[in-house]
């Protein structure tokens, strides 16, 4: 199956993934089953928007507004990331 | 070096379990009813460890639903912040049960599977009737939509059946599946006739995960324990040795990994003397592996010394006789001989299974 979110897809974090801020290191992780994954200012710009209402193309409507760069280079990025952790199921996807 | 704080905590809250997993990573000597961690001494131990940063916690066993206050100590952790993972083997869980974790905040279920039919499963789980009730919870999980791992230990026995075990992943609704290849500390080195894999199967097994992963990606996420002795490296102990993770076992001891006592020179300390903070940064049984420098040649001068850590140190003292050597079953251990000598052994017999006994 091909995991690349198409434009009206919605991204959502699945019951039992969700965003955390670490008070001790000063950071936000993603957690998820046995795992925790260190967000980046990027990686929690985007899951900040991955709420299960807002389409891939509000997402990065909604990036490319905000950090005022190219909507194609945001995509490529924003495919890349969420791709990755849909394959770890941490995202899922409604059409 | 400076030391990082810690990631995870496994809680062994029993070593009290109806089944007895003839692998079971329990140790040989195991901690009596009479002197577990009580309720609130679990909950200050949970407390210390949310504010030393550790972000993941594991409620084991043993069975941890023989706890009758499974429930307060899970709604305890997640008030602190922790993301709650139970670590069963469904019996002990009720709906009534499921409910109440649920309510209380429970993150994640990893339910372990001993085989993929009862006769199988009850065997290996000297349980009977085991495989049944634990279907039935597995039902009731998915029903309430909690986040599901299944968890496969695989050995001689049943690799065979890798491919069914992955079916029953999906249809129970599993989001991930660890395939677990025994590792052998604890009950599991007593087990080693009967529970070795053959070569055949070590080969097999690395093929039917890696094309389960490819085909299942975003349906089911893999995790993979390969076996241990067919491997030129060893694995990494978990990110190394008082880097990621520590263990508290039923009586509030503080290991580095749940076979760490198994090297009888050192000395582990408890939560009821000293606090968990001090234990992980001050105590020498923590700091006694940790980083490089503590490593004999080969692994000093070894690219791979970041990788794996010189691997298990617990594996090291069973068979090199050193808990300070090179782990055996890398290839440029002077000791890898002996791991191909019981790897040899183990194959070339068949040997009916020595259950775990109950505390
Ligand atoms: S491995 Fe088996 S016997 Fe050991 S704690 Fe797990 S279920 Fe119980
Ligand atoms: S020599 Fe040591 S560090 Fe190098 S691969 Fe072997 S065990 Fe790992």
């Amino acid at each position: 199956m091909t995991l690349a979110f198409g434009r009206h897809d919605i991204p959502y974090l699945p019951r039992g993934v969700r965003i955390h801020h670490d008070r001790v290191r000063g950071q936000n992780v993603l957690l998820a089953p046995e795992k925790a994954i260190e967000l980046d200012e990027i990686g929690l710009a985007i899951l900040s928007r991955v709420d299960g209402d807002t389409t891939f193309d509000q997402i990065i409507a909604s990036l490319a507004a905000a950090y005022d760069a190219p909507a194609e280079r945001i995509e490529e990025d924003v495919q890349q990331f969420l791709t990755g952790l849909r394959a770890r199921v941490y995202v899922m996807v409604r059409t | 070096m400076t030391i990082p704080a810690p990631i995870a905590l496994l809680a062994e809250l029993t070593h009290r379990c109806p089944l007895s997993c003839p692998y079971c990573s329990n140790p040989l000597e195991m901690v009596r009813k009479s002197t577990e961690l009580d309720t609130g001494t679990w909950i200050d131990v949970f407390l210390q460890a949310a504010d030393m940063g550790v972000l993941q916690l594991h409620l084991s066993g043993g069975e941890p639903a023989s706890r009758r206050d499974l429930e307060d100590l899970t709604r305890a952790a997640s008030n602190a912040g922790l993301y709650t993972n139970l670590i069963t083997s469904g019996i002990g869980l009720t709906p009534r049960r499921l409910d109440a974790l649920e309510a209380a905040g429970l993150d994640h279920v990893q339910l372990s599977l001993q085989g993929t039919n009862a006769e199988l499963a009850d065997r290996i789980g000297g349980y009977k009737g085991g495989f049944e009730r634990k279907l039935a919870i597995a039902r009731d999980i998915k029903e309430r939509g909690l986040p599901l791992t299944l968890n496969a230990v695989m050995h001689r026995q049943n690799l065979d059946d890798l491919d069914r075990t992955i079916e029953m992943a999906v249809e129970l609704g599993a989001r991930r599946l660890e395939v677990a290849c025994v590792q052998f500390h604890g009950w599991a080195t007593k087990n080693r006739a009967a529970l070795m894999p053959t070569r055949e199967q070590t080969e097999a097994v690395k093929q039917t995960v890696a094309a389960a992963a490819r085909r299942l990606s975003g349906i089911l996420a893999f995790d993979f324990v390969p076996p241990d002795y067919h491997a030129d490296y060893p694995k990494a102990c978990m990110g190394g040795w008082g880097s990621a993770g520590l263990n508290v076992i039923p009586d509030g001891t503080v290991l580095p990994c749940h076979a760490a006592q198994s090297i009888p020179h050192l000395t582990f300390e408890k939560v009821q003397d000293r606090s968990l903070s001090d234990i992980w940064y001050k105590s020498p049984a923590f700091n006694a592996y940790r980083g490089t420098d503590w490593m004999p040649e080969p692994c000093r001068s070894c690219e791979r010394k970041t990788i794996d850590f010189g691997g298990c140190r617990c594996q090291a003292l069973a068979i090199a006789g050193d808990a300070a050597a090179t782990d055996p079953v890398c290839v440029k251990s002077k000791d890898h001989d002996k791991v191909r000598q019981l790897l040899d052994d183990a194959t070339a017999r068949e040997e009916n299974l020595i259950y775990r006994v109950n505390p």
